[in-house]
């Protein structure tokens, strides 16, 4: 069966360039990066290179970049970072994030809140985007950190960051993005967006997956995660993931030259996909169709179906995409982002995420516009909430 | 497999039939054979592993010990997993939380706060298993829905109807569990263990080498892992936001005189000798729950004996409704001797059931399941 991967916001595959500069440090470069003789200089080398390729595609200086096991350290990382950097300055401690994130920061915000910080969770529109004004009134004389994803890993959308970074600076706020769905997708220049940390993951940008990054602006206060050795100036002990690293640079640097034709190439499989479902399936559409959305994905509503037996189904057809976030064991949970952009129950249960990537094909599209009409009608057809809802109609 | 073509002796039983079956698999061995059968058979198999219960969150019944073997554990569905990699065919976990909820727990609590004894299986199967889940395979592609249940489901040529028998196998019989199904659902599953015994399941498994094939059952519900349902029903209500407090009342006799407390009707059901909490000159039971006046009622064990009982939301199912009173032998409970009954229909989906010879603790809140043979000719819920 010929197999269609429409879930590059899941996980990428690694770029066979970015592979090919990592298998080196697999073998015969294997030394460890911080060992003084001939082989752990070549390891630090192709690691200060990697530092300088990351810091490259964000437009930070490469001293900025520190390595990480990926988003979600990094994440956890720059938030109880700079709150417990902070915590013995300013009592009683104030977050402001908002109620779309990855579950890494908002779990982060709720420990936070059991170690007494306070925390505000910021409503989205119905397009799934924050208001920088939200931000301006939100903020209090203990605002210690303002932490936004940057673009949201269901819909695709992108928030203002510059905007709330204007805000986050005029009151001195740290100001950490989970970039992690964006870095790779569209340009990210951490001045324009005057941002003092950043995440990024490897493994959504075509590198493996265990290696990330934060971007660390210089002079921002945080306290470190993990203790131990001298690794990343002490600032992340642990001996350097050197091959992930050589991988992560490589994407970086494959990902910065490469951004404008996959833009390009991308959004427009991506608006076909999607005309190709509106005229094709009655009953759906596009969430977040009116914010400026990532070109890579689309996550749309099937009225009257259940998604994860469209996903069952279509993954049985040889069609890989996605629902809500997934637990565990692997099953479905209600989503939180489509919840939050004020969706009911029913219509978050019934929308589905593709997120497209650099390899997708334009015959690819054409095949899943043959398999999804074709599953959303199976499923309708057994569907007892949509008889009932078009009968209503009558 | 000489005994295969026998299966289900649906019409075109001996014709491998075309189409994608559906496996429901729980992780165990029962489950994990039934999808090594039908490959067997040439079929082709999905798995779908149902998540039910978040056993996180009611954290105080999980205790400090190694983790208990339980039902819809990250554990199982691992299995199922392993299973379906094992023998190369899709499986995926499906999420039936809320519907397990809604469906089997909160009625399973309330019953038990109404004084009755509730079967959670029986909801299970009719409400969930051969409800959300049978119509998640159809969607998907299905034709049908296999499960790894010890019955039988015959297609009645003359009748037309689809008719639910015993398992071969007596000792692993589960028949008693199903009688909620309809012509419907039974259409669409099978039982590929109905007859099969235990011991010949387990050779098939290990036979094919299945990584579950020494798996030890599952006995207790699968929701309370420790078996204390009375702590489940607490803490339940608690997260609910009601919790039980003062649920205390008294122990009467049927005269009733006061013979004690009791700590709330769902602590007990009907036979109950132990827990009574005080001491009497003879065995006393629990003969009754009355809820509306918070008592329990008891009496020595000749009282605990009735010949007549009715039960409601009746399913004929491999026969249809009768006019006439019907000879038949029927189970009150799933450790119960099949007795000989007279079984009449009373409007608005009841029956009455008259026992030749009294019965022992007939418990409202179980199902009464009338038999002819092997044949399940109706259920209901005893009233």
């Amino acid at each position: 069966m010929q197999r269609i991967y429409f879930d590059h916001n899941a996980t990428t595959p690694v770029d066979p360039a970015a592979l090919e500069a990592m298998l080196p440090f697999l073998s015969g470069d294997f030394g460890n990066a911080s060992s003084i003789h001939t082989f752990g200089q070549r390891a630090r080398a192709a690691v200060e290179t990697a530092r300088e390729q990351v810091a490259a595609l964000i437009n930070a200086r490469a001293q900025e970049i520190v390595f990480t096991s990926g988003g979600t350290e990094s994440d956890n990382h720059s938030v109880f970072g700079v709150a417990q950097a902070l915590l013995p300055v300013r009592s009683g401690a104030h977050v402001i994030t908002s109620s779309v994130e990855h579950e890494a920061v908002l779990n982060s915000c709720q420990a936070l809140e059991k170690l007494g910080v306070a925390v505000t969770y910021l409503p989205v529109s119905r397009d799934g985007l924050l208001d920088p004004g939200d931000v301006r009134k939100a903020v209090r004389l203990e605002t210690v950190l303002i932490t936004v994803m940057h673009a949201n890993n269901e819909q695709g959308v992108i928030q203002p960051l510059a905007e709330i970074g204007q805000i986050a600076g005029a009151h001195k706020i740290p100001f950490h993005t989970d970039a992690v769905q964006s870095v790779g997708k569209i340009p990210v220049d951490v001045r324009d967006l005057r941002l003092d940390l950043l995440s990024l993951s490897g493994h959504k940008l075509y590198a493996p997956k265990g290696i990330g990054a934060i971007y660390i602006k210089s002079g921002t206060r945080l306290r470190q995660l993990l203790f131990g050795g001298h690794h990343q100036r002490g600032f992340r002990p642990g001996t350097e993931n050197v091959a992930g690293i050589v991988a992560l640079g490589k994407a970086a640097e494959i990902a910065r030259l490469t951004l404008a034709e996959d833009t390009k190439h991308i959004s427009t499989l991506r608006d076909r996909l999607e005309q190709g479902l509106l005229s094709r399936i009655p009953d759906c559409r596009v969430n977040g169709l009116s914010a400026p959305r990532t070109p890579n994905t689309s996550n749309m509503t099937f009225a009257g179906i259940e998604g994860e037996a469209l996903v069952i189904a279509l993954d049985l057809k040889g069609l890989a995409c996605s629902t809500g976030a997934a637990c565990s064991s692997g099953a479905v949970e209600p989503s939180h982002v489509l919840t939050a952009i004020g969706l009911p129950a029913a219509e978050a249960r019934a929308s589905l995420r593709f997120s497209l990537g650099r390899h997708s094909t334009a015959a690819e599209i054409d095949a899943a516009l043959e398999l999804i009409p074709a599953a959303v009608a199976q499923l309708r057809q057994l569907s007892p909430s949509y008889k009932r809802e078009a009968s209503a109609h009558h | 497999m000489s005994t295969q073509t026998e299966l289900n002796s649906l019409p075109a039983a001996s014709e491998p039939r075309p189409g994608l079956v559906a496996v429901a698999m729980s992780g165990g061995v029962d489950s994990s054979t039934v999808a090594a059968l039908l490959l067997q058979q040439g079929r082709p198999v999905v798995g779908l592993t149902m998540q039910l219960w978040n056993q996180r969150r009611l954290p105080e019944l999980q205790g400090n010990g190694p983790a208990q073997h339980r039902c819809c554990s990250l554990d199982d569905v691992y299995d199922a997993k392993r299973v379906a990699q094992h023998l190369e065919f899709p499986h995926y976990v499906v999420n039936f939380e809320e519907q397990f909820e809604q469906r089997v727990i909160r009625p399973f609590v309330e019953q038990y706060l109404a004084g009755r004894t509730p079967i959670a299986c029986t909801n299970c199967n009719t409400d969930v298993k051969f409800e959300p889940l049978l119509r998640m395979a159809r969607q998907i592609g299905a034709e049908r829905l296999a499960t790894g249940h010890y019955a039988r489901i015959r297609h009645d040529q003359t009748s037309g109807r689809y008719q639910l028998l015993r398992a071969r196998d007596d000792s692993k019989d589960q028949s008693y569990f199903l009688w909620g199904l309809t012509q419907e659902q039974l259409s669409r599953s099978e039982f590929p263990l109905g007859e099969l015994t235990k011991d010949e399941v387990r050779e098939l498994a290990r036979s094919v080498n299945l990584p579950v094939a020494e798996k030890p059952e599952s006995m207790e519900l699968c929701f309370v892992p420790n078996g204390n349902y009375v702590q489940f029903i607490h803490a339940y209500s608690r997260e609910a936001g009601k919790p039980l407090t003062d649920q205390e009342g008294e122990i009467v006799t049927e005269d009733g005189a006061v013979l004690g407390r009791h700590a709330g009707v769902h602590n007990y059901t009907i036979g109950q000798r132990k827990g009574l909490g005080f001491a009497a000159g003879k065995p006393v039971y629990v003969l009754a729950i009355d809820p509306e006046k918070n008592r329990v009622i008891v009496g020595e064990d000749d009282a605990l004996r009735t010949t007549s009982l009715e039960i409601e939301v009746v399913n004929w199912i491999s026969i249809p409704e009768q006019a006439a009173p019907l000879r038949a032998q029927v189970k009150i409970r799933h450790k119960h001797e099949l007795a000989a009954a007279t079984v009449e229909a009373l409007p608005d989906l009841r029956a009455r059931v008259t026992f030749d010879v009294a019965q022992r603790a007939i418990t409202p809140g179980q199902g009464a399941v009338v038999y002819d043979g092997d044949v399940v000719l109706a259920g209901g819920w005893i009233k």
